[in-house]
């Protein structure tokens, strides 16, 4: 519900700038977008660290092929938030978020501890996820949709879970309720 | 078996209307009732004992595939074909938030024509009751890969079997038993690997089926379970059991039963499980090794 309110706001945000002087002060922040990435949403500034993306990469490149590349792992993010988007079970988690942000922060998430040499640029998993108020289900949710998008690229099922067992244990940061 | 193809086919039609869109509605009363948050087969599947594990062994895992957020359950209906007897069980599994399991099963061990060459009668049965409960206490076997912290499991069950008379009459001590067991079960992602031990303290001769306590012996002992997966796939896991047991009665020997076992879920509502299983011997009749075929359905 809060994010829905966020996002009429959003979309109303001309109006109520000018509606604000005759009617009581709302306080909304400006939009404001990113200079350092053209389409993105700028966001608070906050120190960058490898350490964010929640786990130690890979040693080698066996990771990296199984999932074919850096260009492999952006059909996987790409398809796994396609299909997140439209799954019922939790698309309204992604409404009004910087969607061109996920997807290029996921992507480097993925890489970097697939073990591509690619710098990981997001916040970390806490930070990011505590405002959104997960559940257990919502992880699994999230977790079937990567098989599934793993599965369309071709990325052998040991593999897939080798990466599985990466990211297993981010559930203790992401999932708050 | 006509029994339990009428018995599945009712539990069908009821899980069906649970797990169906108007779950979201029917479960308002139950707090923090969200269905089927967890993946595939982590939830094991039924037990003849009707809890979750993998078939003849109980696993730490809470039946169903709910989340710490959600409720599950699921009816399984379970046959077993032996040279010399036959072994069917249904029952059903409700799991409250990942935490709390409860569980019921009917067991039926038709000694069929072998009845008559044991003086029993053709087709003489004994039917075992079980109820039980199962509390998950620590550990996640799914998500905590960056530890080697198995999810450990408490849990008791009840077993009332109804052929006293015979029980006493081959020099069993009770009809009645309650087994009390501590069972610890971890993925092991990275290796695609399942693995889970369980010990149960009990007196039960062949599960419960020839009763509780005997002539030799008459004391609780530790037994132990295991159960091992490999995942072929998210649907399929093909794994092995063991149970090792008491040996308390003197007119027959019993033996450790082992399985090997593959396990494949259509869905989250369907999931079929297939195993050759070794029951070694059975009131004097050996080598008691055939199909154990069980259907489960559930959300
Ligand atoms: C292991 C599991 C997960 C990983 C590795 C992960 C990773 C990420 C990353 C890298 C970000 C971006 C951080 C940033 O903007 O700096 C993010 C944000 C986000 N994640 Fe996740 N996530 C996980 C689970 C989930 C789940 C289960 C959901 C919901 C079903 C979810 C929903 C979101 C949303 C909506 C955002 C955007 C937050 C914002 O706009 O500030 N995430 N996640």
């Amino acid at each position: 519900m809060r994010l829905f309110l966020l996002a009429a706001a959003v979309f109303a945000l001309p109006v109520t700038a000018l509606a604000q002087e005759a009617d009581a002060p709302l306080e909304l922040p400006p939009v404001v977008m990113s200079t350092e990435h053209p389409g993105e949403v700028a966001v608070e500034p906050y120190d960058r660290s490898n350490a964010h993306a929640g786990a130690t990469p890979f040693e080698g490149t066996a990771m990296l092929e199984a999932f074919h590349g850096v260009e492999g792992i952006g059909r996987v993010v790409d398809a796994m938030i396609d299909l997140s988007i439209e799954d019922p079970r939790i698309a309204g988690t992604f409404v009004s978020h910087d969607m061109v942000r996920l997807r290029r922060v996921l992507k480097e998430q993925f890489a970097y501890i697939l073990g591509a040499p690619v710098d990981y640029s997001g916040r970390d998993m806490a930070t990011s996820h505590r405002d959104i108020g997960l559940q257990a289900a919502d992880m699994g949710a999230l977790v079937e949709n990567l098989q599934i998008a793993m599965d369309r690229e071709g990325v052998d099922f040991r593999a897939q879970n080798r990466f599985l067992a990466k990211l297993a244990p981010m559930k203790d940061d992401v999932v708050t309720r | 078996m006509r029994h339990c193809q009428s018995i599945g086919v009712v539990a069908s039609l009821i899980v069906a209307t649970l797990a169906g869109p108007a779950s979201a509605q029917m479960f308002d009363w139950v707090p923090e009732s969200r269905a089927g948050g967890k993946l595939l087969l982590t939830g094991g599947v039924s037990t003849i004992e009707g809890s979750g594990g993998g078939g003849l062994a109980t696993w730490a895992v809470t039946s169903g595939y709910g989340a710490e957020d959600g409720i599950g359950g699921n009816v399984h209906a379970t046959y077993v074909n032996l040279p010399d007897y036959e072994l069917r069980s249904w029952g059903a599994a409700a799991s409250f938030w990942d935490r709390v399991e409860v569980s019921v099963a009917r067991q039926e061990f038709d000694t069929g024509a072998t009845g008559a060459l044991l003086g029993l009668g053709s087709g003489f049965t004994f039917t075992q009751d079980i109820v039980g409960v199962k509390v998950k206490v620590l550990g996640d076997a799914v998500y905590d890969q960056d530890s080697w912290l198995p999810q450990v499991a408490v849990g008791v069950q009840h077993k009332s079997n109804d052929q006293g008379a015979i029980i006493a009459a081959v020099g069993g001590r009770d009809d009645e038993g309650t087994e009390v067991y501590v069972a610890a079960t971890k993925l092991f992602l990275a290796q695609s690997l399942l693995v889970s031990g369980a010990v149960r303290w009990t007196d039960a001769n062949q599960t419960g089926l020839l009763g509780f306590g005997g002539d030799r012996n008459d004391d609780v002992e530790p037994q132990f379970e295991g159960s091992v997966g490999y995942l072929l796939n998210r649907n399929l896991v093909v794994g092995a059991e063991y149970r090792t047991k008491p040996d308390n009665l003197g007119f027959a020997g019993e033996d450790d039963w082992f399985d090997v076992y593959a396990a494949y879920a259509l869905n989250r509502h369907l999931s079929v499980t297939a195993a050759w299983v070794d029951l070694g011997s059975i009131a004097t009749f050996e080598d008691q090794r055939g199909l154990y075929l069980s259907l489960q359905v559930g959300f």
